[in-house]
């Protein structure tokens, strides 16, 4: 490029990584992904060093000096450690914001991201620990990727529900029912007022129930309840399998039946089978649900690992049309601010940065569609004023056990939790504050069903008041 | 299990047919349905009525009546639609909407007056 880079000469051995790749001055692009890296180092290594390494190991870096190196532009290919900030709170580690120009990454595949930002560098020896943070996705990049299949707005036209959460339920046990008994358990759920049920993410086809009877009685059970209950209504069949064929086998039989949804697992089946399932999705009109299998083994560690805002951004870009998020309130993981944060990143256009939130950067979706947030786990009625207060219209609230633990069965949970969900939306749209009078609100509507009365009763007392281990970083006070 | 109640929903049963949001609670009285408007037009969206036959509910279009409220902000007003759309088809569903220009969608859809079951 420059007459500078033509008289660079080759000199073997080992150079320090910040002489390279740590850059303070440097100015950021608009198409730069930027990544937010929380970095312990070995004792001993400073800041810059430790920043500088995962720059050059995550992008066009290694140990030593080659000579091909000369016969690129690196400097128009190496990622730049840019900043080095204090994590509030914590000395043992710091937070390294890096750049990496757009070009190092093939358009629209969020496994190339992967791999260069969270490969190798996370097991190099300098760094004792490492966690990816946050990432910025330029718009130009996001722009390279599908995204939901459908997004937030069309499938509440094609379920035809408006004005309020939906609601769905993880049919249990999860393992060991027959086909024709599990499609018992859909039907009383749906007839009951649910708008989805799910099937759980470990049934995919085992013995007791292969695929295929899965999906001809949930299919019964759906159109029956339909005509029932004059309602749409859908179950997630999860289409995970061993093979991407075996994926796209069960996909395709699920549309023959007419079914509106089908689920993946993009974490265990990987953002290769992820992103091209998305794909068919919107090509032959199927909503897609996602589950999330494996997230906490990534992002649970507050030192290593990649948080969930990352894991939700990526698959925003590789494409679902609904995530788990967590609940704040259940019996899963997840801290109020931080959980609002990463449903804004499912939902916005925009995330403006917010560290309160644990937002590093502004995020720009642009025009690519948002999707539903899935808060699933421990939550039953007394949960649901506050559901609505956290989550509002925009989400999926799933009670698993929360509709068929109901002493009357899954109908009568089903109805239960549509009377609450119901009875709190009418009440905030009048300006009440549900959570805080999320008692009033469910005693009254109570008052006219009898489903809800007995389901207030039977979960009174449980609560899961534990402490978050993933919690938000900042100075304790 | 004497104590357990069955649920009453039946294909053969017209009262077993619902129609999305808030048809799980009791019908809405004046004075609650007024406070809905409210939310429609403090929310910035457009009020609307529409209407079907209670045999055809299921399809995404009922039919509208005259045209959406634009920029219709006193809540008689729109109630008032309301009630001549029911006396007009006393028979019918009739629905109020809240259509959100902003993310193309209805920011709410509620029964207003229920029509004879069929």
């Amino acid at each position: 490029m420059s007459n500078a880079a033509s008289t660079r000469t080759y000199s073997a051995g080992v150079k320090e990584y910040r002489q390279t790749y740590w850059e303070p001055h440097y100015q950021v692009k608009d198409t730069d992904l930027l990544a937010c890296f929380k970095i312990t180092p070995q004792a001993g290594v400073a800041r810059e060093e430790a920043a500088a390494a995962v720059a050059a190991e995550s992008s066009t870096g290694t140990w030593t000096t080659v000579w091909t190196d000369l016969l690129t532009d690196l400097d128009y290919y190496k990622g730049r450690a840019y900043r080095i900030e204090d994590v509030p709170g914590d000395a043992s580690c710091f937070y390294a914001f890096i750049a990496y120009p757009i070009d190092l990454f093939e358009e629209g595949s969020i496994v190339n991201v992967l791999t260069s930002l969270v490969g190798n560098v996370f097991g190099f020896k300098a760094i004792r620990a490492l966690r990816l943070e946050d990432i910025r996705f330029p718009l130009a990049y996001v722009k390279t990727c599908g995204g939901p299949p459908h997004g937030i707005q069309v499938e509440r036209d094609i379920m035809d529900k408006y004005g309020r959460p939906l609601l769905g339920c993880t049919i249990k046990p999860k393992l060991g029912l027959s086909a024709k008994n599990y499609g018992r358990a859909v039907y009383e759920c749906l007839r009951g007022g649910l708008d989805f049920t799910k099937d759980d993410e470990n049934v995919n086809s085992q013995p007791f129930m292969r695929w295929r009877q899965r999906f001809d009685f949930v299919a019964e059970a759906i159109h029956k309840a339909r005509a029932e209950t004059g309602e749409k209504k859908g179950h997630y069949l999860n289409v995970t399998a061993p093979t991407p064929e075996d994926m796209y086998r069960r996909a395709e039989y699920a549309k023959s039946l007419g079914m509106p949804i089908i689920m993946h697992d993009f974490l265990t089946a990987g953002f290769c089978a992820n992103t091209g399932l998305a794909n068919w999705c919107r090509n032959n009109g199927v909503l897609l649900h996602i589950h999330r299998a494996m997230h906490a083994v990534v992002d649970r560690d507050r030192h290593h690992g990649i948080h969930f805002r990352v894991l939700a951004k990526c698959l925003r870009l590789s494409g679902g049309d609904h995530l788990h998020s967590g609940t704040v309130v259940g019996k899963l993981e997840g801290d109020r601010e931080a959980t609002l944060g990463w449903i804004n990143l499912m939902r916005d256009k925009f995330i403006a940065e917010n560290r309160a939130r644990g937002i590093f950067f502004d995020q720009d979706f642009g025009s690519m569609p948002g999707l539903f947030p899935v808060a699933s786990g421990g939550i039953h009625v007394w949960h649901i004023p506050a559901l609505v207060s956290i989550f509002g219209d925009d989400s999926v609230m799933q009670f698993g056990g929360g509709t068929l633990g109901h002493p009357w069965g899954n109908a009568a949970g089903a109805a239960a939790n549509r009377v609450a969900l119901e009875a709190c939306v009418e009440a905030r749209n009048q300006g009440r504050q549900v959570e805080r009078e999320g008692r009033e609100i469910l005693v009254a509507a109570a008052r006219h069903s009898p489903e809800l009365k007995a389901a207030m009763e039977t979960w009174k007392e449980i609560r899961f008041e534990y402490d978050t281990v993933d919690k938000l970083d900042a100075a304790h006070a | 299990m004497t104590d357990i109640q069955d649920y009453p929903s039946r294909l053969g049963d017209s009262a077993s047919r619902k129609f999305g949001t808030f048809s799980y609670l009791p019908p809405l009285d004046a004075d609650a349905i007024r406070k809905q408007v409210g939310y429609i037009i403090a929310r910035g969206w457009t009020p609307a009525i529409e209407h079907t036959e209670p045999a055809h509910t299921a399809g995404s279009y009922w039919y509208m009546w005259k045209l959406p409220l634009f920029g219709e902000i006193r809540a008689d007003a729109v109630l008032a639609e309301a009630a001549a759309c029911h006396q007009a088809h006393p028979d019918h569903h009739v629905r109020l909407i809240g259509y959100d220009s902003r993310r193309q969608t209805l920011g709410a859809s509620l029964v207003v007056y229920r029509g004879t079951a069929v």
